[in-house]
């Protein structure tokens, strides 16, 4: 029964991205303003014969309907179009960027479960404890703070006043490791190039907890919250009374439970994450797919933004998925 | 709210006097909550002093906020050396008062946060209520829609779209509520359903209310302060969303003073004035610090039920 219940979760995935696929589509075209024009309009000197040729290498001339049935069956192929301004697939400009984005939102979801999940037990077992107190207000600091503006901050302390870690980039020319999975870290873990490593983990750790802090806070607010909850459970007296020392009781009964809640909200928290990085990776130069988006935004590249989107939404909608089959394996009650 | 209805068909006349005091009643009983909470007091006055700033920012601000002053550009703040209390948080890359754009930023920060909220406020829970009191095909249409809209981070979806219809103020308040009024939807939808069940409702039917005097004379009062809960702060929300996409240029566009596109050009200068970039952001932080903390107070307050620990 739940093997069925998670393929059909699986499937409605093709009609969402489909959806999603139509709707980027017509509201590209509903929007005021031509591509082509818009593209050509900041250079000006241009004759209408090459604006013309222009619309024809991109099917602007075909009927809407048309044009919409070519974007959907190359999605399909994995088939996004054609980059206006490198002319060449935005399939293959897009996988060349995912990689470090991937790094970067790894990197950033680790920071914050190593400071939210400490943090919010601690709070929850010593509550109202100064501990407690400042772990909240900084909690709520970070969920106001805007992800751009403490990038900034922690450039000017670390980078420019002490001096001590990169800002700019994933890592220095001469040491990028050897490409086998395309996260720096990983790759000069495995070809053991441990100068690389060095260069690239240190390139991570700004942007990182720039992005990550804010989900750092979400995640702490919620593990207090649920964790004060279990804490009060029966079988957490239970376990008390049964003699086993506290350490066991929080961490193997307690905290199991409370991560139930937790990884919801990590769910959604995807989705800032994924807005974020684009801010984040235009600040610190990180060649990823957010500031691909930006810089196509400026190059006036539709296409690309177009493809990215539509990859943005993949991720979102997969990403939502697997948290909620996940969420059926943390507790069984639970039907999707 | 039955017994009122009824007491209303009675003597409508001691009725109003009654339900006058009976609001402000709770207004008074309301506001008392309010200053036992200091935080979300806190944030109560910070947040109004913010909005009293903008409203009065011709008469308050030092300096005219878009003069450029070669002269004095780069200034540093007041405390530091080589500053004067002349423009007492510096001065940004083209001269210009840093006090002063911070408080005429303040006006498209507040107006942007409060305008989206009316109006995706004001739309999402019209048509919430129209598709919880009636279900059917139209709710399962907007439903699936907000769904499919839901399926964007938000962020992501502005951008996209700012980037298609260029910046602007009007352009980014149209494109905000394009996708905000789906989480006003959503609560209003759902707790128009469940409180559609509830026995008042019933005897309203039975009295042959119309339908849309039910839905809002005797259930949105009932369901008003979770809308306003959601409203306050999404108000932060929007503040920051207006902020980065100032930022990447695709907000407000200068020479208009914006929080976020005041932050984005201190960049450049980040080695040398770190103040241009950082002062607007603590501005930013402030505000959006006070909204929240009002918000979550006046959720603990108001609808306790979604109250974290």
């Amino acid at each position: 029964m739940k093997g069925i219940k998670i393929l059909e979760r699986i499937l409605i995935v093709i009609p969402t991205m489909l959806a999603i696929a139509m709707l980027v589509f017509v509201l590209m075209r509903v929007m005021p303003g031509d591509p082509v024009d818009k593209m050509m309009g900041e250079s000006g000197n241009v004759s209408i014969e090459e604006i013309q040729s222009l619309k024809k290498e991109f099917n602007l001339d075909l009927p809407l309907f048309e044009q919409l049935k070519i974007f959907v069956t190359g999605i399909f192929h994995g088939d996004l179009g054609t980059s206006f301004q490198e002319r060449r697939p935005v399939w293959n400009i897009i996988m060349e960027k995912l990689p470090a984005t991937i790094e970067l939102a790894l990197g950033a979801f680790i920071f914050s479960l190593i400071i939210a999940v400490p943090i919010g037990v601690i709070s929850a077992v010593k509550q109202n404890s100064l501990i407690d107190r400042l772990g909240m207000a900084f909690s709520f600091l970070g969920i106001s703070a805007p992800a751009f503006w403490l990038g900034i901050i922690l450039i000017i302390i670390f980078a420019v006043n002490l001096n001590v870690l990169p800002v700019y980039g994933r890592s220095m020319f001469a040491s990028t490791p050897v490409h086998i999975t395309g996260l720096y870290v990983l790759d000069s873990i495995l070809s053991r190039n441990w100068l690389a490593l060095k260069d690239s983990f240190l390139h991570l750790i700004l942007p990182s907890i720039s992005l990550g802090a804010a989900q750092a806070s979400v995640i702490t607010r919620i593990l207090r919250s649920s964790m004060l909850e279990v804490l009060r459970a029966d079988y957490v007296t239970l376990a008390r009374t049964k003699g086993l020392s506290e350490y066991i009781v929080i961490t193997k009964h307690a905290l199991r439970n409370a991560l139930i809640p937790t990884v919801t909200v990590i769910g959604l928290q995807i989705g800032t994450l994924l807005g974020g990085n684009m801010i984040i990776e235009t600040i610190f130069g990180w060649p990823g797919l957010g500031r691909l988006v930006v810089t196509s935004i400026f190059n006036r590249d539709f296409p690309v933004i177009q493809g990215s989107v539509m990859f943005y939404a993949l991720i979102y909608v997969t990403a939502n998925l697997i948290v909620d089959i996940l969420y059926t394996y943390l507790n069984p009650r639970t039907t999707l | 709210m039955t017994e009122l209805y009824i007491n209303e068909k009675s003597s409508n006349k001691t009725i109003k006097y009654s339900k006058g005091k009976m609001y402000w009643g709770r207004f008074k009983h309301f506001l008392k909550e309010l200053t036992h909470c200091r935080t979300a007091f806190l944030g109560a006055i910070i947040v109004l002093s913010f909005i009293l700033v903008a409203i009065f920012a011709s008469s308050i601000s030092p300096h005219d906020p878009i003069k450029a002053s070669i002269v004095n550009r780069l200034k540093p703040p007041f405390w530091i050396e080589g500053g004067n209390a002349d423009y007492p948080l510096g001065t940004d890359e083209i001269g210009r008062d840093i006090l002063s754009r911070i408080i005429y930023g303040g006006r498209i920060s507040i107006l942007v946060g409060l305008v989206t909220v009316g109006i995706s406020g004001f739309i999402g829970t019209l048509l919430g209520s129209f598709a919880g009191y009636y279900r059917g095909r139209f709710d399962e249409i907007l439903s699936r829609f907000s769904d499919l809209l839901l399926s964007f981070p938000y962020l992501i979806f502005a951008i996209f779209l700012m980037s298609i219809v260029g910046p602007g103020f009007f352009n980014l308040i149209v494109i905000l509520c394009f996708k905000s009024w789906v989480n006003f939807f959503r609560l209003s939808r759902g707790e128009m359903i469940s409180e559609k069940t509830k026995e008042y409702v019933e005897a309203a039917q039975a009295l042959g209310e119309s339908d849309i005097k039910i839905m809002f004379k005797e259930i949105l009062p009932n369901i008003i302060h979770s809308i306003l809960v959601l409203a306050t702060l999404r108000v932060g929300y929007f503040i920051i969303l207006e902020a980065s996409l100032s930022f990447l240029g695709l907000g407000i566009q200068p020479p208009t003073p914006a929080w976020g596109s005041m932050i984005n050009s201190g960049r450049a200068y980040m080695l040398s004035s770190w103040w241009v970039s950082t002062i607007p952001g603590i501005a930013l932080l402030i505000l959006v610090l006070s909204i929240n903390l009002l918000g979550e107070g006046l959720r603990d307050i108001l609808d306790p039920r979604l109250k974290l620990e």
